[in-house]
């Protein structure tokens, strides 16, 4: 059974903490916005966008999400704007501001 | 196995955002494509050494992994997830357990080259059914850029600065891919993040359905480490390859195969020049430093041709 | 149905092993434990087990192994004593802190250097503050007893504790005694299956081990550990009863001989109390109110148990097989002492340093303490309360 992590913030007490701190789930860190480490994020222009899906796999934070072969808006809640995608784009689709 | 990019790219993401790596590591970036080498359907646990890739991945209580994660201590990745396949084994024999699972565990180069490299030996030689993956990073990144053995010679780092009478590290880097190979696994690989991704994904999926041991060595750069203009990975990456500083290559079953060969042979100092950890080789009167780093290249290089040509 | 053989301590344990079939077993050699693998992996040779058995390129990586099979959701073990324990060092603590119940077969030898191959318990007393539970043996029965009883303490649901089965090297591991071994059937049963909660290799739901803990979380999680701690001396109890039910053999945390009106007492841990017995015995006949405690359970730490025992003795001593280099006694006599203080006590203690390196300790010797404690009472003081036994000047 996945645990519910919500009650494991900061203030938890030491009851409250599971046992050996193991975490039994996945990907609870979604709960946690790393989008918030940086103002810079990058822009999608949907329309200059061929989908050849080049941007996917050089994101360091997997914030491209991919449905039917097809990208989706940037996750914003996790994106650092780190800029890699920028330069992956072979046809300008991705822009950031201060990246060329 | 044929690799289609996009079907891969479909494929449902098993390391999740929210992870408190640096803006454009390459540590995850590695992660994400292994791990892609998993087939839809087959459970995996993964190992993780001590690390930038530890600490941030599962900061308590928010793991970033889909799958089921072991991280132990810093030096024993290869041991902890020796006893995890041996636990596998135990209880399908026994007939407790009817899933398939995969064992792929991922250490820096401190816990890979260095610290871990016992276990890690111990580990290949047993021939556990598992693959080790070291994000190569060329220093101990998490601590604040020591060197490593696996940090290439002259590099400055916080062990090795560049000083009045320093030129960097003074030694060559370890090369752990051969040394591993030594060992006679059924699958050994180099590689690192190129065009679409296929050498790294065909390299990942074969050492995770090869029975037995398997390594991979991937270069993963460090934009804090190596002081170059984060967005740029990619190039790096590429210049790395084109040098023939970070050869792509493998070893299935004792055989050496050279998966790609520039058509012509960059400089070194092309994949030298965008790194700030390089920069005093650029200086005036430093020009023998740059001519001993490509010697140690050509040699490396010669020697790796000589090997997939028998 | 118990059978009766004669055999080593390490024969017997790794008897105990055949006879619980854990499922994985990785270990490296050192002496004086290496039988124990030995015959465990002519178990594995012969299909008398189905045990995976790893053999590890060193003791690290045999904790390390066994840490990773028992979060995977394995029964697993290793063996090991000496160098081999100091090794595992930090392992120890993170199979504690991880919550994972898993065994390790401990045959106590004396820590480098100089390098030494025989019994003393600095390797095990080096681990004390590790968050293991720590089990002692007098005999090559009590080792097996033990080892028998060890994953019903550690896999307890209010435990769920690592458990260090001891016994002492060569005197113990490699002597052959008489002993009885129950039934194999006997031991599945009262053993039990494994049956983890969350467990790396479920496929109902994945788990992560192993976190940072920032420092919001460090102390909290700590107590939670200490948590399990708590529970273990009534777990250690409730599991002998029903262990005396099936052998014959009653085990407790300690055990008092001929405490019942003694008035100076000897505490120790491990087969110099078989030597103390005789000594026991033989001033009993002379009329002297004189007794033993042997420690079964030393970590956690039965403190106000043993308060209680010592309670109307007037003198003890308290023997410790390992240097403390605190200037002032071993790791035993802090842990007895601060007991006898917390419960007001106004016996006269000493503490020893004895049978280091495997220095024999003889009936005589043990006489001689004894003869000290009279003197101590005859002059109301214990005087230097930091002495060697046995030590050439």
């Amino acid at each position: 059974m996945a645990m519910d992590i919500s009650k494991l913030g900061v203030k938890a007490g030491w009851k409250e903490l599971t046992e050996g701190m193991v975490i039994a789930g996945a990907g609870t860190s979604k709960e946690f916005h790393t989008g918030e480490w940086s103002t810079d994020k990058p822009e999608f222009v949907e329309e200059k966008c061929k989908q050849c899906l080049l941007c996917v796999p050089v994101c360091p934070d997997s914030c491209i999400p991919v449905s039917d072969m097809k990208r989706g808006a940037f996750d914003y809640d996790h994106c650092k704007g780190c800029g890699i995608c920028v330069k992956a784009c072979p046809f300008g689709a991705i822009t950031m501001e201060g990246v060329k | 196995m044929s690799y289609n990019f996009k079907e891969t790219m479909n494929k449902p993401e098993r390391l999740a955002p929210g992870h408190r790596m640096c803006a454009g590591c390459g540590g995850t970036i590695a992660v994400r494509n292994v791990l892609r080498g998993l087939h839809e359907g087959d459970k995996a646990v993964i190992g993780n050494a001590t690390g930038c890739l530890e600490v941030s991945t599962f900061t308590y209580p928010y793991t970033a992994w889909e799958d089921s994660y072991i991280h132990n201590a810093f030096e024993n990745a290869g041991a902890t997830l020796s006893g995890v396949e041996g636990a596998y084994r135990a209880l399908k024999k026994k007939g407790k357990l009817d899933a398939t699972y995969k064992f792929i565990t991922f250490g820096g180069d401190g816990g890979t080259y260095d610290i871990g490299f016992q276990s890690l030996s111990g580990a290949m030689e047993r021939n556990h059914d598992l693959v080790y993956v070291c994000y190569d990073n060329g220093a101990y990144m998490n601590t604040g850029i020591q060197r490593s053995s696996a940090t290439p010679m002259y590099a400055d780092t916080t062990t090795t600065p560049v000083g009045s009478v320093s030129n960097g590290k003074p030694q060559n880097r370890k090369d752990l891919a051969a040394i591993i190979a030594a060992h006679d696994i059924p699958y050994v690989a180099q590689t690192t993040f190129v065009q679409n991704f296929k050498d790294l994904h065909m390299k990942s999926e074969k050492a995770i359905y090869t029975p037995g041991a398997a390594f991979l060595n991937i270069m993963a750069p460090c934009p804090r480490g190596w002081r170059y203009n984060t967005p740029d990975i990619m190039d790096i990456c590429r210049l790395g390859v084109e040098t023939c500083y970070w050869p792509l290559f493998e070893v299935v079953e004792g055989k050496w195969v050279l998966n790609y060969e520039p058509k012509k042979k960059l400089p070194v100092e092309d994949f030298l020049r965008p790194q700030g950890r390089f920069k005093h080789l650029f200086k005036k009167g430093n020009e023998y430093l740059l001519e001993a780093f490509q010697k140690e290249v050509d040699r490396r290089w010669e020697d790796l041709k000589f090997r997939c040509s028998r | 149905m118990a059978k009766r053989d004669r055999l080593s301590g390490n024969e017997a344990v790794a008897i105990a092993l055949r006879q619980i079939n854990p499922d994985v077993f990785p270990a490296f050699p050192i002496t004086p434990s290496t039988e124990i693998p030995q015959y465990f992996a002519s178990f594995v040779a012969n299909g008398q087990v189905d045990t995976e058995f790893i053999p590890v390129e060193s003791e690290h990586s045999s904790m390390s192994a066994a840490i990773g099979a028992s979060a995977a959701g394995a029964r697993s073990l290793t063996a090991t004593s000496s160098c081999g324990l100091a090794y595992m060092w930090e392992e120890l603590y993170i199979a504690a802190s991880n919550r994972l119940p898993l065994a390790l077969a401990l045959v106590n030898r004396a820590l480098s250097g100089p390098i030494n191959i025989n019994c003393d318990h600095s390797d095990s007393m080096g681990a004390r503050d590790s968050g293991w539970i720590q089990m002692y043996a007098e005999n090559n029965q009590e080792a097996y007893d033990n080892m028998v009883q060890a994953y019903r303490i550690s896999e307890h649901r209010d435990v769920r504790l690592p458990i260090m089965i001891c016994q002492d090297g060569f005197i113990t591991s490699h002597a052959v005694e008489n002993i009885e071994l129950l039934e194999d059937e006997e031991v599945k049963k009262f053993v039990g299956e494994y049956n983890p909660e969350n467990y790396l290799l479920n496929p109902e739901c994945p788990m992560a081990v192993g976190p940072y803990s920032i420092t919001d979380y460090y102390m909290e999680a700590k107590r939670n550990q200490a948590e399990g701690m708590r529970h273990v001396s009534q777990v250690v109890l409730d599991v002998a009863k029903e262990f005396e039910s099936l052998s014959g053999r009653a085990y407790g945390l300690f055990e008092e001989y001929r405490m019942e009106d003694a008035e100076r007492a000897v505490v120790m841990i491990g087969s110099a109390a078989g030597t103390t017995k005789d000594a026991v015995d033989r001033l009993r006949e002379q009329g002297e109110k004189v007794g033993l405690i042997k420690i079964r359970l030393y970590r956690p730490f039965p403190a106000a148990e043993l308060a209680e025992a010592l309670k109307n003795v007037k003198a003890v001593a308290i023997m410790d097989r390992s240097e403390g280099y605190t200037n002032h006694g071993g790791p035993l006599g802090a842990d007895v002492m601060s007991a006898l203080y917390r419960a007001h006590a106004d016996a006269l203690a000493v503490n020893y340093i004895y049978g280091l390196g495997g220095r024999d300790v003889r009936v005589q010797d043990m006489e001689h303490v004894f003869e000290a404690l009279k003197q101590m009472i005859k002059e109301g003081d214990a005087g230097e309360t930091y002495r060697y036994l046995g030590l050439r000047e």
